[in-house]
């Protein structure tokens, strides 16, 4: 995607967008990787068994836990590479809902049986 | 009166933490829409600004404690299996709604919807308060990241409802009992 360096807007110099579409786009991909998490363990007994990190709680715990490693480690590889620069903030953003979006379809139940 | 050690959790879990945090919803989304269209930035008290930061943090803590409690500390009380031949299901919620054509569907649907989508609304909700603990009034700037954080915000509205929707309707039908019993109060004789 398209970078600049650091911007300034009316006003005086403000933070550059990067921090925070960095922010959007890990939480996008936090959700949709949750979503893919759970159909995964629900269609195959093999990844369902291997999320089982806490036996109480079953595989949610492990989809859950390993979707939010997924998300905090994107998180922090994408704050570190945009923290200081201007992004394509507006396609981020797209991608970014997008996710989110499909994150919602793909938890509902008779969406998830038609895999 | 008296009330369960399991009962108490699932208050705690559903009208402490996941209630509060519905009901904190309407103050947040019309600071942040407030704070999006407030002209010029620097008309914004600081001190506002600042009341709002521990606002949103306070919901980040509220939507993970929801979940967390949830996932861990009630979850584990609903899918727990019975022993074979048990014919009271009533300490096993999860088998119970299972158990009648007329109620599995709390299950299939319900909480197999809730139990992933909740989790949408403290990963939503920490990465807005960040952005706005980051960018603050500055925000105004950025209107790509405003329209994203408002849109994330609402989804992490919808995911909590979806969830408190359900967790209250499944609770209702089949509700997660057991534990060590409390006494509240004692009640006049009659």
């Amino acid at each position: 995607m398209k970078m600049q360096n650091s911007t300034a807007s009316s006003g005086g110099p403000a933070l550059t967008d990067g921090s925070g579409a960095a922010a959007i786009l890990a939480a996008g991909i936090g959700c949709f990787a949750l979503s893919v998490l759970a159909i995964a363990g629900d269609k195959w007994a093999a990844i369902k068994n291997s999320l089982v990190f806490y036996r109480p709680t079953g595989p949610l715990s492990g989809v859950t836990t390993t979707a939010i490693l997924i998300w905090l480690m994107v998180w922090g590889i994408l704050e570190w590479r945009w923290r200081n620069r201007s992004v394509a903030a507006g396609r981020i953003n797209a991608a970014a809902l997008a996710l989110l979006f499909l994150s919602l379809v793909l938890t509902f139940p008779p969406v998830v049986d038609l895999f | 009166m008296e009330i369960t050690s399991r009962a108490l959790w699932t208050l705690v879990h559903g009208m402490g933490f996941g209630a509060l945090y519905l009901v904190a919803f309407s103050g947040a989304l019309v600071e942040l829409y407030r704070f999006s269209t407030v002209s010029p930035a620097s008309e914004i008290d600081p001190g506002r600004e600042r009341f709002v930061k521990i606002y949103l943090l306070t919901m980040v803590v509220l939507a993970w404690a929801a979940v967390l409690t949830g996932a861990y500390v009630i979850y584990p009380w609903y899918r727990a299996v019975p022993p074979s031949g048990t014919a009271d299901l009533s300490m096993y919620p999860q088998r119970l709604l299972m158990a009648g054509p007329a109620t599995s569907g709390w299950h299939s649907l319900g909480m197999e919807w809730k139990e992933h989508v909740a989790w949408f609304a403290p990963i939503s909700m920490t990465m807005v308060a960040f952005v706005f603990i980051r960018y603050g009034r500055d925000l105004k700037r950025h209107r790509q990241l405003r329209a994203a954080v408002l849109s994330f915000a609402v989804a992490s509205l919808v995911s909590a409802g979806i969830a408190g929707f359900w967790g209250a309707m499944i609770n209702k039908y089949a509700p997660v009992q057991g534990g060590s019993t409390i006494q509240l109060s004692r009640g006049d004789e009659k």
